[in-house]
């Protein structure tokens, strides 16, 4: 039986030997791997890039204090990108789980429509969830739109949800006895973790003070962005600093909606506010993509 | 000349189940449509399909479309024989051959040249790209990059076959061929085949083509159970649907749950079961929900166990989740959440639910509503801050109803609660109880009277408040649920929404209960504010009309109408006595008289219309013998007078003159 680290090494080997670049998780909190700058902006413009990592995923409202057996405030996905999407990009996938010691000649697998969507991010795309025994282990997406702008080439991304994944695989009932190591469990490694952010996020975090920061976040997003056009040397621009302001400025947000700060009215507004941020940054970026081109 | 089979079969990635029947119908049309622009015989003799194909045979296609005539104009016959001479020369003929032909210009020279028809492959070959990218699908994608070609997933194969040639064109970078795959995991992906054998071939590879062919296979192995094990699957023809088309080779096992969980409200666990996880609900015989499920899988079969145990460990972290969910929202009961609905927004100028509650609490108590009819307005919307309904939606209003039960909520008042959202549908009842019909009436009166308020009107497929399907819900409530309220008070003064609802009513009556449509008319004509009531006199207009006199009254009804009308009639006051003529007329008022008393002391609208229709013959014989329109002035407006009087009296149950007649 493979360990939760083991079946990581393994899905990361695959895909390096399918051309990707393994890249390590980026280390501002997001709510999912596609918010990462290695999809969110890598996706862009006409330039193919592969690339795998594990993103650890923070989802403040799914916090269960440890005591739910299958829900995590912070869970790990594998995010694969494959731009452009190779023609048998679904026998690489299934590829993939024959990998992890799957033998898909003894399960059943199903890929039922799924789309994603992404309104902070002004992203969806067309998709699937793969479902294996019944158990949904990937989001298969074919990407259409990223920060309000038609995708050049478009990009399949696999999201597999490694700690499903691997309870599947190891057959535990709870995600907290996954066994994270030989002799070590994931309930050892991430129990407390789980616990006191479940209590920061629903009971202990200040809402003034969130969204104090949300607004610090966001006027100095704004600040860079208001700055780029009169920039001389494009290439040296901080984008990339100005997209770790939209991260931080979404994830107060799930922290907020977590905290039950923000009513159904705010909600669109406040969605609103950081898609101007991502969509922003995303036209940037793409100028300076293609300044670069040029050069 | 032989005719030839055709087979079209569209390799995709896994089309999304409830798109591919639409889809498939459309393709055929398309094809048909190709077939009869290009004057080539042939028909659809199969529409099929998986998840990752679409596939169409046809028979009967010639080799070649048959020979046109074309008419090519030359030169007017007026430019003299070197121009003709000219013309014939270009198009190979002797001038002798040429026609006149008279156009509105003036004469001109004219040649009737035939034209070989294409060859049915060439004709093909040049259209079915464009064709397939015809197909409808509700959301599309691109993948070959921007600007590409657009179509529900990407197309990784394509069979076109006319008798035993490949039909060669390309579509997003695939090259039409004779190879089609199999199943996913079980066949080759790489099958020649011809039209003859592909059925076959395909099943060789764990594909079953027809799709009632999969259908049964599910159906069957569900009706063995009862057979092997003594329970049941309860049949459910949209998830057998969806089954059908998720699954190339389906077959289904049977997994078991903890008995611990059918603790758990049978509404959740079936709700888990079937929108969460596509399995089927197993009931014992004496109805009771039995502790297993029957779970369709797309390949052969589950030798070791494993497909089921994935399942049922699936299915117990479901029920826990559910479990926990139960657990967790107990410790704040219903009313104490009233608060929380401030903090909801139900729609951004209507304001919160909280709003919206303490509307609809007045609302239910202004219509008379009981004490346990206000509880449950007041509780309703107070399941939505709960993590069950925030986890399943599509329970909201039953688990409110399960959360009130469970804290000790009277059952009058749990039920109303339970049932406040029905009906869902046009299939869906409606509320069980008077105190739900009321809580749903007054919540969907709420939700209509505040977006119309604000403009938030359905027009056209646009409809995102489900305004429709609300006013639907009120009618039917009003009509089957016998609750005498007057439907104009409820709707307001909004003259739009009035509208609105008349046409509702229209649908109701005539699509829903069946009524004519001209009854329908007839009935509304005399007013709609009493459903309940316009029901009944519907179905009375419905039981007399066949009897002899009654479409012939309503004809001279609509006589009297007329006649009023061009005199400018508009009315009042008795009839003078003295003034009427011996016979007819005076027969007339005496019989309008006795009836109207009969009417009154009838009890149903059926015996009220039986005597009305009884006025037929001294209606018919007044018509005959009298001259309305008389000379003397005072005479002929006591005849008006007597005819507006027999009119509106008895237009208090239908406007008889709405009846469409033999004699109309």
């Amino acid at each position: 039986m493979d360990s939760f680290q083991q079946v990581l090494f393994k899905l990361k080997n695959y895909w390096a030997e399918r051309g990707c670049v393994v890249q390590e998780p980026y280390d501002v909190e997001v709510g999912a791997g596609t918010m990462c700058p290695e999809t969110f902006l890598r996706v862009l413009g006409p330039k193919p890039y592969n690339v795998a990592y594990v993103q650890p995923s923070r989802r403040p409202a799914d916090g269960r204090y440890a005591a739910n057996p299958n829900r995590l405030y912070k869970h790990s996905q594998l995010q694969v990108i494959l731009k452009p999407s190779p023609d048998d990009i679904m026998d690489q996938y299934l590829g993939s789980l024959g990998a992890i010691g799957i033998d898909l000649g003894k399960h059943d697998i199903k890929f039922e429509e799924d789309n994603w969507e992404s309104p902070t991010l002004g992203a969806w795309g067309i998709g699937w969830q793969v479902m294996l025994d019944g158990l949904e282990i990937t989001q298969f997406t074919y990407f259409q739109q990223c920060g309000g702008v038609d995708l050049d080439l478009v990009p399949a991304e696999l999201t597999y949800g490694l700690e499903r994944l691997t309870a599947f695989l190891q057959g535990a009932a709870s995600v907290f006895d996954i066994q994270w190591a030989p002799g070590v469990t994931y309930g050892d490694v991430r129990l407390a973790e789980e616990l006191q952010f479940s209590v920061y996020n629903f009971e202990m975090a200040d809402v003034p003070t969130l969204w104090q920061l949300f607004e610090l976040h966001e006027k100095e997003c704004r600040r860079l962005l208001a700055a780029y056009p009169d920039y001389p040397q494009k290439h040296r621009f901080p984008v990339l600093a100005a997209y770790d302001h939209v991260l931080k400025c979404s994830h107060l947000f799930n922290l907020l909606d977590s905290r039950g700060a923000i009513s159904v009215t705010e909600r669109v507004g406040v969605i609103a506010r950081v898609r101007k941020l991502a969509v922003g940054v995303a036209q940037a970026w793409m100028d300076q993509c293609s300044q670069e081109a040029a050069a | 000349m032989k005719a030839l089979p055709f087979l079209l079969e569209i390799g995709t990635e896994e089309i999304p189940d409830w798109m591919i029947p639409p889809a498939l119908k459309h393709l055929g049309e398309l094809f048909e449509g190709l077939l009869k622009d290009n004057r080539l015989d042939g028909k659809v003799t199969m529409l099929e399909s998986t998840p990752r194909r679409l596939v169409l045979k046809a028979e009967g296609l010639p080799r070649r479309q048959p020979p046109a005539v074309e008419l090519v104009t030359g030169p007017p016959t007026s430019a003299g024989e070197g121009a003709a001479a000219g013309f014939a020369r270009k198009l190979g003929v002797e001038p002798a051959a040429l026609k006149r032909v008279k156009t509105p210009k003036g004469e001109y020279l004219a040649y009737r040249k035939k034209v070989a028809g294409r060859a049915t492959l060439d004709i093909l070959a040049s259209n079915l790209a464009d064709l397939i990218l015809k197909i409808y699908f509700p959301k599309t994608m691109y993948w070959t990059g921007k600007g590409g070609p657009r179509f529900i997933r990407p197309i990784r194969w394509i069979v076109a076959l006319l008798g035993s040639r490949v039909v060669p064109f390309e579509l997003a970078g695939v090259k039409s061929g004779n190879t089609t795959r199999g199943h996913r995991q079980l066949g080759s992906q790489k099958i020649r085949v011809t039209i003859e054998n592909y059925t076959s071939r395909l099943r060789a590879n764990w594909v079953m083509l027809p799709a009632w062919e999969r259908r049964l296979t599910i159906q069957s192995q569900a009706d063995a159970l009862f057979e092997a094990r003594g329970v049941y699957v309860r049949p459910d023809a949209a998830l057998l649907d969806t089954l059908t088309h998720l699954t190339e080779y389906p077959a289904t096992i049977v997994g078991g749950f903890d008995e611990q969980f059918l603790a758990l409200p049978e509404e959740v666990l079936v709700t888990v079961m079937r929108h969460h996880q596509r399995y089927f609900s197993i009931y014992n015989e004496d109805e009771t929900l039995a502790p297993c499920f029957m779970a369709v899988m797309n390949t052969l079969d589950d030798p070791d166990g494993l497909v089921r145990q994935g399942n049922e460990r699936v299915l117990r972290a479901r029920f826990n989740d559910a479990s926990f969910f139960w657990v967790m929202d107990q410790k704040r009961k219903l009313a104490e959440r009233l608060a929380d609905l401030d903090n909801v927004t139900w729609q951004a100028q209507l304001g919160s639910y909280g709003d919206k509650t303490r509307r609809v609490a007045a609302l239910v108590k202004e219509l008379g509503g009981s004490e346990h009819a206000q509880r449950a307005a007041l509780l309703c919307k107070c399941d939505l801050t709960t993590d069950m309904v925030k986890e399943f939606t599509e329970l909201q209003g039953v688990i409110g109803g399960l959360y009130a039960r469970a804290q000790g909520e009277p059952p009058e008042a749990w039920r109303a609660i339970y049932d406040h959202y029905k009906p869902a549908s046009m299939e869906d009842k409606i509320p069980s109880t008077g105190e739900g019909r009321l809580v749903s009436l007054a919540d969907k009166l709420d939700t209509l009277r505040g977006c119309f308020r604000i403009g938030l009107v359905p027009s056209g497929s646009k409809d995102p408040f489900g305004l429709r399907r609300a006013a639907q819900g009120v009618v039917r409530i009003l009509a089957e649920g016998n609750m005498p309220l007057g439907l104009g008070r409820l709707l307001g003064d909004s003259a739009e929404l009035r509208e609105f609802f008349l046409d509702r009513v229209r649908y109701y009556f005539r699509d829903v209960r069946g009524f004519r449509y001209d009854e329908v008319n007839a009935v509304l004509a005399s007013g709609w504010d009493d459903l309940a009531d316009a029901a009944s006199r519907l179905s009375a207009i419905q039981a007399v009309r066949p009897t002899e006199n009654f479409e012939p009254l309503a004809a001279s009804f609509k006589r009297i109408r007329n006649i009023l009308r061009q005199a400018g009639f508009t009315g009042g006051g008795p009839v003078s006595e003295p003034l009427l003529e011996e016979g007819p007329e005076r027969a007339l008022h005496a019989d309008f008289n006795a009836v109207r008393l009969a009417v009154e002391e009838s009890q149903t609208y059926q015996r009220k219309l039986e005597h009305i229709a009884g006025l037929r013959p001294a209606v018919d014989l007044f018509f005959d013998k009298v001259l309305v329109n008389a000379q003397d002035g005072g005479v002929r407006h006591n005849r008006l007078t007597l005819l507006h009087n027999l009119l509106t009296e008895f237009s208090a149950i239908a406007d008889f003159s709405e009846i469409v007649t033999q004699a109309n």
